[in-house]
C-alpha cells in the first residue's frame, strides 16, 4: 500500500475505466484484437493497481468475490460451454451459436462466449490470488 | 440406456440441493431414482429372456484410429449387473439417510454415493471398451472418497488411498490390455468382439492382453495377493462398504472377466491363471474371516472368498460353472448385503460391531436378527434358501472342473465350512446369548434402516423356495452371456441325494464343529500366524512397496532440485545444446542468411535498443531491480517487434504480461535477501561460454527455419474458415476458444492449478509448516530470477 495523494485519485479515477475497456476487449475479441485472456489481463491489472494504492484488504472489498471462487466458476464455465453440445449428441466442446434479432437487438450468443468467460475469469483469478498472497505474506 | 446413467449423474451433482429441498425425507425422494432406473431396466426382462439384446449407441469421440462411442449393450449378464446395482442401490440410498442422519456431510454421502451408482451401472451397460474403462476408473475414483468419507480420521485416508493406488494401477493395466485388445481384432464394441475370439485368442498378443486385463480385474475384484485393500476400506461408513465392497464394485472385476469368457477364456492358460488363482483366494480368505472378531472384517473376508469363488468358476469355464456362477453372483449379493446392513445397524445401535462384545439382541432388535438370521442360512448353504441352490451348483461345477476335480472339490469344501462358521458368528454371537451391556442402550433400527436387509433376506428365501420364479427370466440368459452359447436350464432345490448333497451335509458339520471351537481357535498360536501371514504380508509388502517409492522420489528430487537457480539453467542449457544441436546439425545444418539489407530503421533501433538494455543488464547486474527493468525493456521492445509484423493480439498480450511479471516480480523481491556473487572466476567462465553457445545456437535455429519455405496451409485455413465455420473474424482468438479450444482448457487448467499452489504454499508458509526454512529462502530467489527472465 502506498500513501501517495496522487496515486490514490488516480486509481480512484482509473479502475472504473480499466475495468470497462477489459470488459470492452473482451467483448470485441471474437472479431477484433482482444479476447478472454487479454481482457482478463487488463482486469487483473486494474485490480492490481487498486492493491497497490489502497491495499489488499480494501481491494478484496471492491471485489466482492474470493479470487479463488473467480478461479472455480472459470473452470466450470470452460466444462459447461463444452458439455452443452453434448446434450445435441454432438462432440465435447463443439461450438454451438444462438442468433439473436429482436427488433433493435441483433446479437449472437454461443458456447464460445461461454469458454472466454472461462478463461476471463481464470486469468483475473489467477493473478489475483498471485498478488494477494504475496502483498499479504510480508 | 444413456439417458438413465446421465439422469444419475446430474440427480448426483443437485443433490445437496435436493436435501436442502426435503431435508430429512431426502433419502425417501432419491431412492426414487435407483428404484425408478430399476424398473426401467425390469421391463426389459421379458425381452432378455426371450433371447434378445438390446445395442444403443452415441458417438462420443471420433478420431481417424478409432471411435470411442458411448455404446450400450444389455444382455443377461449386464441386466443382472444393473438390477442388482440400481436394486441394492435403492435400500442403500434409504439405509445410508438413517445411518447418517444428523450426519453434517450427509449431502455429501448422496452425491457420491449416487455418483457411483452413476459409474458402476456405467461399467456394466456400456459396450465400448474405452467407456468401459472410464466408468472404471470413475467407480474407483467415486470409491476414494465414499471409502475416505470420514477424512478427519487418518485411518480412513490411509485406507482410500491404499484402495485408489491398489485399484487405479490395476486399472492402468486394464486400459493397456483394452487397448492392445481393440487394436488386436479391429473392434472396440464388446458386442462385436464376442464373435471375434478366436481372432484374439490366436493373436501374439493374447498373453499380454490376457495377464493385463487380469491384472485389472483382480485388482478390482481384490482377488489375493490384492486382497488386502478390500478389508482395509471397511474404514468407509457401513453403506457405503455394504454397497461397494460387497454388492457391486468389487463385482467388476468378476462381471468384466465374465463379461470376456467368450473372447479371451477357454484357453489353457486362462484356466490355470484364472482359476488358480480364484481357488487361492477363496481357500486363504475364508480361513482368514475366522481371525476376526469386527463383524465387517469378518464379512468383508467372507466377501474375498465369494469373490474368489466367482473367479474360479469363471476359469473353469464349463456349462455347469456359467450356471453355478449366475445363481452365485445373485444370491451373494442379496445375503451379503443384508448381512452389512444388518452389521451396520448393530454398530449403529449397539455402539459396537465386535461381537465379543455383543450378545442377546434379539429381542431388542427382532426385525434385524430375523434379516440376519435369514441370510446368514442362505450365505451358510442351508435349504430352502437360495444360497444353499448356489453352493450345490458350485460343488456340481468344482466336481466337473477340467483339471484336477479332486483338488478343487476338497479346497472347496474347506473354504466353505470356514464360511458355515463365520456365518454362525455374525448372527449367533451378537442375537442369540445371553444379554451383554453394549456401549450404547440397543433398540431396533429405524424402518428405513431394516427395510433394505429384510427386503433382501425375503428375496432370499422367496427365491429358494420358488427358483422357477427366476431361472429361465433371468439366470439362463446370464449364464449363456457369459457361456457365449445359448443355454437351457431349470433350478430346484432337490436334487435326490447325490454327491453334491453328502458334501454340503459334509460342510455343514464341519462348519459347526469350526464354530464350537472358534474361541479356541481364533487365539491359538497357528492361526496368529496365518492371520499374520496372509493378511498382513501383503499390507507389509505395499507399504514397503509405497515406502520405496516415497523415498526413491525424496532421493532423486534432493538430487536433481538441489535448489540453486544457476545449475537448473546449465542443466536446461546443456540438454538443449546437445539435443537440439545434434539434430540440428545432423539434419540440416547451418544457414547463414540474416538479411540485413532488408532491415528497417525502426528494426534497426529496436534491435539495438534490445541489446543495450542487456548489455546494461550484464554490466550492472548486481541489483536485482536492474535486471528487471532490463528484462522489462526487452519484452516491451519484443512487443514492439509484434506489432510490426501486424501480431495485434500478440503485442497486447506482451505488454500486459510484461506489466504484470513486473509488478509480481517487484512483490517477491521484497522478500529475497539481497543478490551475492557466489561463484568463483571459473564457474563463471564455464556459465558464460554455456550461454554463448545455447544463444548462438538458438540464432542459428532461426535462421534456417525461417529460410525454410514456408506452408501457409494450415493460416489460410484458419483465415478462411475462421468466418463461415465460427462466426469470428479475430483469426486469434477463433482458435483459442473454437478452434482448439481443447489446448486453451488444458492451459487454463494449469493456470488455475498455478494459482492454487501459490496461495496454499504461501498460506502453508505463514502458518509455519516448512520444516526447513533455508530451502524456503532458496526457492523464493529461484521464482525471483525466474520470473525476470521471463
Amino acid at each position: 500500500m502506498m500513501k501517495s495523494l496522487i496515486l490514490h485519485t488516480a486509481t480512484r479515477l482509473m479502475i472504473g475505466v480499466l475495468v470497462l475497456f477489459s470488459l470492452f476487449l473482451f467483448f470485441r475479441g471474437h472479431d477484433e484484437p482482444g479476447g478472454g485472456f487479454i481482457g482478463g489481463l487488463v482486469g487483473a491489472g486494474a485490480f492490481t493497481l487498486y492493491a497497490i494504492a489502497f491495499g489488499t484488504e480494501a481491494t478484496r472489498k471492491v471485489l466482492r468475490i474470493h479470487p479463488i471462487t473467480l478461479i472455480s466458476v472459470g473452470l466450470l464455465s470452460l466444462v459447461v460451454s463444452g458439455l452443452i453440445p453434448m446434450f445435441v449428441a454432438e462432440p465435447f466442446l463443439t461450438g454451438k451459436w444462438l442468433f439473436i434479432e429482436w427488433g433493435a437487438i441483433d446479437t449472437k450468443l454461443s458456447t464460445p462466449l461461454l469458454f472466454d468467460i472461462g478463461v476471463y475469469l481464470c486469468v483475473v483469478g489467477f493473478i489475483v490470488t498471485v498478488i494477494f498472497s504475496l502483498e499479504e505474506e510480508g | 440406456m444413456l439417458t438413465v446413467v446421465a439422469l444419475i449423474f446430474i440427480v448426483a451433482l443437485l443433490s445437496p440441493w435436493i436435501y436442502k429441498l426435503f431435508k430429512e425425507k431426502s433419502g425417501w425422494v432419491l431412492a426414487l431414482l435407483p428404484f425408478g432406473s430399476f424398473l426401467y431396466l425390469a421391463s426389459w426382462l421379458p425381452h432378455i429372456a426371450a433371447g434378445n439384446v438390446v445395442q444403443q449407441s452415441t458417438t462420443w469421440v471420433s478420431m481417424a484410429l478409432f471411435e470411442v462411442n458411448l455404446a450400450f449393450y444389455l444382455d443377461g449378464l449386464s441386466l443382472m449387473f444393473g438390477m442388482i446395482i440400481t436394486g441394492i442401490g435403492t435400500f442403500i440410498v434409504l439405509y445410508g439417510s438413517g445411518y447418517l442422519a444428523g450426519d453434517a456431510y450427509l449431502p455429501r454421502f448422496y452425491c457420491a454415493i449416487l455418483l457411483f451408482m452413476g459409474s458402476m451401472l456405467g461399467v456394466v451397460l456400456a459396450d465400448n471398451l474405452i467407456s468401459i474403462f472410464v466408468f472404471w476408473e470413475l467407480t474407483s475414483f467415486t470409491s476414494f472418497i465414499l471409502i475416505g468419507f470420514t477424512h478427519e480420521q487418518e485411518n480412513s485416508r490411509k485406507a482410500a488411498l491404499q484402495a485408489l493406488l491398489v485399484t487405479g494401477i490395476g486399472g492402468l493395466a486394464l486400459v493397456a490390455g483394452l487397448v492392445l485388445m481393440g487394436f488386436a481384432s479391429g473392434h472396440w464394441e464388446v458386442s462385436a468382439l464376442l464373435n471375434e475370439g478366436d481372432i484374439v485368442r490366436n493373436h501374439p498378443y493374447y498373453l499380454a492382453i490376457l495377464i493385463l486385463v487380469l491384472a485389472g480385474a483382480f485388482t478390482k475384484s481384490a482377488q489375493f495377493p490384492f486382497s488386502f485393500w478390500l478389508p482395509g476400506a471397511m474404514a468407509a461408513p457401513t453403506p457405503v462398504s455394504a454397497y461397494l465392497h460387497s454388492a457391486t464394485m468389487v463385482k467388476a472385476g468378476v462381471y468384466l472377466l465374465a463379461r470376456l469368457n467368450p473372447v479371451l477364456g477357454s484357453t489353457e492358460i486362462w484356466l490355470i491363471l484364472v482359476g488358480g488363482f480364484g481357488l487361492l483366494t477363496l481357500l486363504v480368505s475364508a480361513w482368514l474371516s475366522l481371525s476376526f472378531t469386527d463383524m465387517k472384517q469378518i464379512l468383508a473376508y467372507s466377501t474375498v472368498m465369494a469373490l474368489g469363488t466367482m473367479i474360479m468358476l469363471i476359469g473353469l469355464g464349463t456349462e455347469m460353472a456359467m450356471k453355478a456362477l449366475a445363481v452365485y453372483i445373485l444370491s451373494h449379493a442379496m445375503y451379503k448385503g443384508a448381512l452389512f446392513m444388518v452389521a451396520g445397524a448393530v454398530d449403529h445401535e449397539a455402539g459396537t460391531r465386535d461381537v465379543l462384545k455383543l450378545g442377546g439382541l434379539r429381542t431388542l432388535m427382532p426385525i434385524s436378527f430375523a434379516a440376519a438370521a435369514l441370510a446368514a442360512i442362505s450365505m451358510a448353504g442351508i435349504p430352502p434358501l437360495y444360497g444353499f441352490i448356489a453352493k450345490e451348483l458350485v460343488y456340481e461345477a468344482a466336481l466337473e472342473a477340467p483339471l484336477w476335480p479332486v483338488l478343487v472339490i476338497t479346497l472347496a469344501v474347506i473354504a466353505n465350512i470356514a464360511i458355515v462358521a463365520a456365518s454362525a458368528i455374525v448372527v449367533i454371537r451378537p442375537f442369540l446369548g445371553a444379554k451383554v451391556e453394549t456401549p450404547k442402550k440397543a433398540h431396533e433400527a429405524p424402518l428405513s434402516m431394516w427395510i433394505g436387509p429384510l427386503s433382501l433376506a425375503v428375496l432370499s428365501v422367496l427365491f429358494g423356495v420358488l427358483p422357477f420364479l427366476i431361472d429361465t427370466s433371468l439366470m439362463v440368459p446370464v449364464a449363456s452371456s457369459v457361456y457365449g452359447v445359448p443355454m437351457d436350464f431349470y433350478l430346484s432345490l432337490w436334487h435326490g441325494i447325490n454327491l453334491p448333497l453328502i458334501l454340503s451335509l459334509v460342510t455343514l458339520a464341519g462348519g459347526i464343529l469350526v464354530y464350537r471351537i472358534w474361541d479356541g481357535l481364533r487365539e491359538s498360536a497357528p492361526m496368529k500366524v496365518y492371520q499374520t501371514g496372509f493378511a498382513m504380508g501383503p499390507i507389509r509388502g505395499y507399504n514397503g512397496l509405497v515406502n520405496g517409492l516415497l523415498g526413491l522420489a525424496g532421493w532423486q528430487t534432493r538430487t536433481i532440485q538441489n535448489g540453486l537457480m544457476s545449475n537448473y539453467l546449465v542443466t536446461i542449457l546443456i540438454t538443449l545444446l546437445v539435443a537440439v544441436g545434434y539434430t540440428f546439425l545432423t539434419r540440416s545444418g547451418i544457414v547463414w542468411n540474416p538479411g540485413f539489407e532488408n532491415m528497417l530503421i525502426q528494426e534497426w533501433a529496436l534491435s539495438i535498443a534490445i541489446i543495450t538494455a542487456l548489455g546494461i543488464m550484464l554490466a550492472f547486474g548486481h541489483s536485482r531491480l536492474t535486471m528487471v527493468i532490463g528484462a522489462g525493456v526487452v519484452g516491451f521492445a519484443l512487443a514492439l517487434i509484434y506489432l510490426m509484423h501486424g501480431a495485434a493480439d500478440l503485442a497486447m498480450t506482451q505488454v500486459l504480461v510484461e506489466t504484470l511479471t513486473v509488478i509480481l516480480v517487484v512483490l517477491v523481491l521484497i522478500h529475497v535477501p539481497k543478490l551475492k556473487e557466489l561463484r568463483s572466476t571459473t564457474s563463471k567462465i564455464r556459465d558464460g561460454v554455456i550461454a554463448v553457445a545455447a544463444g548462438a545456437l538458438m540464432t542459428l535455429l532461426i535462421l534456417a527455419v525461417t529460410a525454410a519455405p514456408f506452408d501457409a496451409f494450415i493460416s489460410e485455413f484458419y483465415a478462411e474458415a475462421s468466418y463461415p465455420l465460427a462466426h469470428g473474424r479475430n483469426i486469434v482468438n477463433v482458435i483459442l476458444v473454437d478452434f482448439r479450444a481443447l489446448d486453451t482448457m488444458g492451459e487454463v487448467v494449469v493456470v488455475a492449478i498455478a494459482g492454487l499452489a501459490v496461495y496454499a504454499l504461501i498460506k502453508m508458509k505463514r502458518f509455519g509448516s516448512p520444516p526447513d526454512t533455508n530451502t524456503g529462502g532458496r526457492t523464493s530467489s529461484g521464482a525471483a530470477s525466474k520470473q525476470g527472465g521471463s
